[in-house]
């Protein structure tokens, strides 16, 4: 099965939920910006949550099915549109072979997520099919896609042609059809929500009253700049109290730093392995998917949350996705059975 | 010690600082430490990386909220303090010593002669004074398989370059400030060239992926530029 791309989009590329185990050889751990997205996008097609999709950035590819193929959509609206016919995201969709799959200008959002029956197959590099791009490894040919590339799918495993056998069977809706069911954007985080929850930093104390006062208090605008690698900010100079040398150190995803031009850089998902700038907070995990939908030029502000907290947070993520996952388990059995 | 040796790194990590500045005696703690959760990875351990006074792990806490632990920064931290006390006095294993064969110099060591007039030195005496130090690797980061290499002799110490050059050929060898280093792919940077290796510091085909290790010993070996092509060096 492939999928050939008629245009590339701005930075469209292969995902997973990232390399993990090489940090401390230099690895950085790269994979999906929004991994809510990416693992709702891979359980709606049946495929695991890990598995390969195209990430897909402010402006969206055109794909050409060759074979019949089942997808879903999900994360930021794009008005995707398959042969001119707008698509709903956050479902499976069986499309046509032949026809073509576009996309607009992010409405809402900046990355979306494509996920494929049997997910994209390309190698596992040190454990990740997630594009590396200073490295050139991984993902397709370790790069963005281009014109003229032509993807191919592994074999969909017993779930997914299950999810296919529901579609399938309603063929006269040319050229694609949809589930009717679907995972409700009420029950998803808000990617027009502008707070940003943050843990304290280990220098948090050591920057002036005034910077932290006014980290928790204004805005932030997310600076053209930004990329994959990091959010630059720009907003009031957060200075410390004394200046602070400060020895290179494993960082995390999150991770925000501040260099000595006082403008925080927030560290994403093809950040550095290790860094030396005094970190003044971390995002916590469960709002960096909302954060990584924030489109450059639009603002953020800062919200204090507990350690705790932010770790109960992540394991109500994880009851929310284990619910969905459920309820796509009940409708496959449900309708194999009818 | 006049710090807290813990700290977290977020809601997944933790950062365990063994000692306030560069030296071999916090840099033995960080790679007996490392060894040891090597050998004893704990539930939900995902990754260690070392640093110059720190070691860093990162844990999974849906793993440990699945195994009914409540709070689990509080369950690893526990678990580290237990570890840290027990390998307190532990030796690290012994260092490997790894010899990175060098071609100074010409087109590729483009800033040698710069180097050398910067310090009042000949190019030869500078490939003599960098070749016959040993050097330690504190940790690999910034880039795949890019080590941190302490011990260069401050003779030869040279200020970055003003303008960074925008594509610094893989395998490139430099000095930036008081550091060496070894520019295991193409990326920009602003550290003076002086040579570079036919060995590629970086192998994503290989486990581990990098040629180095945190805790390994370095020396830098002259070759001709006929002793580089012959060891698998392009040009």
């Amino acid at each position: 099965m492939s999928v050939e791309v008629l245009q590339s989009g701005l930075c469209t590329t292969v995902q997973d939920m990232g390399r993990f185990g090489h940090q401390q050889h230099g690895v950085i751990v790269s994979g999906a910006m929004d991994t809510l997205a990416l693992r709702l996008a891979n359980r709606l097609v049946g495929n695991p949550e890990n598995d390969a999709a195209l990430e897909i950035t402010l402006l969206g590819p055109k794909l050409k099915f060759h074979e019949d193929q089942l997808i879903a959509i999900c994360g930021g609206v794009f008005s995707p549109m398959i042969d001119g016919k707008p698509v709903p995201s956050w479902r499976p969709v069986w499309v046509s072979g032949g026809s073509v799959l576009e996309f607009g200008q992010a409405k809402k959002g900046c990355r979306a997520y494509i996920s494929f029956a049997g997910g994209i197959d390309v190698p596992q590099v040190l454990g990740s099919r997630s594009t590396y791009l200073r490295a050139e490894i991984g993902g397709f040919k370790g790069r963005p896609l281009k014109k003229g590339d032509s993807l191919q799918m592994n074999q969909p495993n017993d779930n997914s042609m299950q999810l296919i056998g529901l579609l399938a069977n309603k063929r006269d809706r040319f050229p694609f059809v949809a589930a009717d069911w679907y995972i409700g954007e009420t029950m998803l985080p808000s990617y027009e929500k502008s707070i940003v929850r943050v843990i304290r930093g280990p220098q948090f104390d050591q920057f002036s009253q005034e910077s932290r006062r006014v980290f928790f208090q204004q805005e932030f605008q997310i600076s053209p700049q930004s990329d994959r690698m990091g959010y630059r900010l720009s907003g009031s100079r957060l200075e410390l109290e004394q200046p602070l040398e400060l020895l290179s150190e494993a960082v995390t995803a999150g991770t925000i730093q501040v260099p000595s031009d006082g403008q925080p850089i927030i560290l994403m998902a093809d950040r550095q392995t290790t860094g030396g700038y005094p970190k003044l907070g971390f995002v916590a995990s469960v709002d960096l998917p909302i954060l990584a939908q924030r489109k450059p030029g639009t603002t953020i502000r800062f919200k204090e949350i507990s350690l705790m907290e932010a770790q109960q947070e992540m394991m109500k993520v994880e009851g929310m996705i284990k619910t969905f996952s459920r309820g796509i388990d009940l409708i496959t059995r449900h309708a194999t059975r009818s | 010690m006049d710090f807290d040796p813990f700290c977290p790194l977020g809601d997944s990590g933790i950062v365990v600082t063994l000692g306030d500045g560069i030296d071999s005696r916090t840099h033995e703690k960080v790679m007996a430490l490392l060894g040891y959760l090597e050998e004893h990875p704990f539930e939900g351990m995902v990754e260690i990386v070392p640093g110059f006074t720190t070691v860093v792990v990162y844990y999974d806490p849906i793993r440990l909220f699945h195994l009914g632990v409540s709070f689990p920064y509080e369950w690893v931290l526990g678990k580290l303090k237990e570890m840290v006390s027990q390998f307190a006095g532990r030796k690290a294993g012994e260092a490997r010593r790894v010899e990175i064969p060098v071609c100074y110099g010409g087109d590729f060591g483009p800033d040698l002669v710069e180097v050398a007039s910067h310090n009042g030195l000949t190019p030869d005496e500078v490939i003599r004074i960098h070749s016959e130090a040993e050097y330690l690797i504190y940790m690999i980061g910034f880039a795949p398989g890019f080590p941190y290499l302490g011990g260069m002799d401050k003779r030869i110490s040279t200020p970055r370059r003003r303008s960074p050059r925008l594509a610094i050929p893989e395998g490139s060898v430099g000095i930036g400030g008081e550091q060496t280093g070894i520019y295991p792919i193409e990326s920009p940077g602003g550290w003076q060239l002086i040579g570079r290796t036919p060995l590629a510091l970086f192998q994503p085909d290989e486990n581990p992926p990098s040629l180095l290790r945190a805790g390994d010993i370095v020396r830098f070996r002259p070759v001709t530029q006929e002793e580089y092509v012959a060891l698998g060096g392009a040009d």
